[in-house]
């Protein structure tokens, strides 16, 4: 009986995966030196690809119940946060949450979804998903921090975008879109961060970003693990299969491209710790911005669009 | 919570359930008033039904021969093929149902595109096609709209597109999420050039289409009984257990709360399109 060595499947799988990201016409768009660190960066990462387990556990922290949300992070990471309401037009949506905020001795703009702890503020916050006057109100926001020139900082939350009668009937898609497209405008530098749960259209309206960071144990994704298999596999118990089929944790989105880093959280879970969780995103954040840095507004702009224009993998 | 609830405009029964037989009607045969037709009827009347003016999807190709001026399209990007970036397997092989859609269909994505005129009016042309696996946006959709508006506005020329979309391609995960901000850039680079987009959503145009460029038209135009929601009702029905109205989701639904400028029946849509063009072009 021949027996192959873990390390040797390893390798083999290794070499597998470098031979099909060479064959695909990755990053396109992106100048050379870019597309070479870039590359560099995902090879580096592929040693430690993730498994099904793993791809699952980050499911299930992201969740978390004891995990922190935008406002234990403001409380921690901010010395002074105003925050503001409503959309001034309809309502004030508190799944999404936005103010002026005091951040390393200057002040930002800061939006994030917001989900409650226990089951009365958990409906308050509709369990951080958005109606239409949330991402109105992120709009205003970024307004303001570009009428300012505050930098604008977003942290992610959501499951997705409330899908009820009266978000559709309120335009949910159209104020998705056109929440993209104002982040996309901004003249200031903007960074992103997905805290937990970043699902799918609900997330992405307010992480149009200069850099778009995720926690080590955060999701982002298309579509929920559960909705995934209830139309793929037809059964939304199949969740952790889909879930390691479409790879909605944090070293894939980085390997893809997606994100431009990986916030480290507390052994254990950012739930372990507030404290040293958001210590750590404040470093992040505070290195995100000095690197995006200061340019001329229409310069942040095309920036920012080359960054999203060169997102994904086709063949030509 | 009952923020929401007292905002609910409840007032028709959702008559989804009474068309549990869909699935079995033949593709000639209208769903609203069972009329049946030949494929050569159907083709004369633009696939309206002649007896109750219900709209049957087209496809991409034969959309471009009912807009474009005869002779005038000229396809770009043929060569653009969805690759497989996370080796997606769920009951089949993503490669699999993209061969096989190929095959079906005739395309090479969910999308066609290049340059044309309508009534006379030189633009630059962007059609989806439901029957390419749901009309899905994965990274192929989304570089070929992309590169659709940086032709436009190359040529100074305004942008028309037809959606027919389920939304996002789960099976290229991520990526397909990120054609959202892609698409919104690239119209954000047309408006910069000054060059016109007119954003035609036909049924159906949800989730991540309706989520980005589709609803970015500087004009948006519908045609009637067009599905055009972010989330569609039988998941809506499905999470929040609120009866829906009659006409959830409709072109004329959201006519109605203000999402969109027209509803043009499909007849005529090119003498439409063909007047914005006009207009726009008397603007540059």
């Amino acid at each position: 009986m021949t027996e192959t060595p873990a390390s040797q499947v390893e390798q083999l799988k290794l070499k597998e995966r470098l031979a099909k990201l060479r064959d695909l016409p990755l990053l396109r768009g992106v100048g050379v030196s870019g597309e070479m660190s870039r590359l560099k960066r995902q090879l580096d990462r592929i040693g430690s690809e993730p498994t099904e387990d793993e791809v699952w556990q980050a499911v299930e922290l992201a969740r978390h119940q004891e995990r922190p949300y935008t406002l234990d992070y403001v409380e921690r990471m901010c010395e002074d946060f105003v925050e503001i309401h409503g959309d001034r037009s309809f309502s004030d949506d508190p799944a999404i949450v936005a103010g002026l905020a005091r951040f390393g001795r200057r002040t930002i703009v800061l939006v994030g979804h917001q989900k409650g702890r226990d089951i009365r503020e958990r409906t308050h916050r509709n369990f951080g998903m958005t109606y239409p006057e949330g991402y109105r109100k992120a709009m205003r926001a970024m307004e303001l921090a570009d009428r300012h020139g505050f930098p604008f900082v977003t942290l992610v939350d959501t499951p997705g975008a409330y899908p009820g009668v009266t978000a559709e009937q309120h335009g949910q898609g159209g104020w998705i879109a056109r929440c993209q497209l104002a982040m996309v405008r901004l003249g200031v530098p903007s960074v992103t961060c997905v805290i937990g749960e970043g699902g799918s259209g609900g997330a992405v309206a307010i992480a149009v970003a200069d850099r778009v960071l995720m926690q080590e144990n955060a999701i982002y994704s298309v579509i929920s693990p559960e909705g995934c298999a209830a139309i793929l596999w037809r059964d939304a118990g199949e969740a952790k299969k889909a879930a390691a089929a479409f790879k909605p944790d944090a070293r894939h989105c980085l390997e893809l491209g997606v994100i431009d880093g990986i916030v480290p959280e507390p052994a254990g879970g950012a739930h372990t710790s507030h404290d040293e969780a958001a210590a750590l995103l404040a470093d992040a954040l505070e290195g995100s911005l000095a690197e995006v840095g200061v340019t001329d507004p229409d310069d942040r702009r095309r920036q920012r669009r080359r960054r999203f224009r060169s997102l994904g993998i086709y063949l030509d | 919570m009952a923020r929401m609830e007292s905002r609910v405009d409840v007032t028709v029964e959702n008559r989804e359930a009474a068309r549990a037989d869909d699935g079995k009607r033949h593709p000639n045969t209208c769903p609203r008033c069972h009329s049946h037709f030949r494929d050569d009827e159907l083709e004369q009347t633009l696939r309206v039904c002649s007896q109750c003016g219900h709209h049957f999807s087209v496809r991409a190709r034969e959309r471009i021969a009912q807009l474009a001026d005869r002779g005038t399209f000229v396809e770009e990007d043929k060569g653009l093929r969805s690759a497989d970036p996370l080796g997606f397997f769920d009951l089949r092989a993503y490669t699999d149902r993209l061969a096989e859609a190929e095959v079906a269909t005739g395309l090479g994505d969910a999308v066609i595109a290049g340059a044309a005129a309508i009534e006379r009016r030189p633009c630059e042309l962007a059609v989806m096609d439901f029957a390419f696996m749901g009309g899905s946006m994965g990274s192929t959709v989304g570089e070929k709209f992309a590169r659709a508006c940086e032709r436009a506005a190359g040529r100074q020329v305004p942008l028309v597109c037809v959606t027919a979309s389920g939304g996002a391609r789960m099976q290229e995960g991520i990526l397909s999420l990120m054609q959202l901000p892609k698409t919104v850039c690239a119209v954000d680079e047309l408006h910069e050039a000054r060059c016109a987009f007119i954003s035609v959503m036909t049924h159906p145009t949800t989730a991540g289409v309706l989520a980005s460029f589709a609803s970015l038209g500087d004009v948006i135009v519908s045609e009637p009984g067009a599905l055009l929601a972010f989330t569609g009702p039988r998941v809506v029905q499905q999470t929040t257990r609120e009866k829906l109205p009659d006409d959830f989701g409709l072109a004329e639904s959201n006519a109605r709360f203000g999402h969109v400028d027209a509803i043009v029946p499909r007849a005529e849509l090119r003498p439409f399109v063909g007047r914005l063009l006009a207009m726009f072009v008397q603007a540059q």
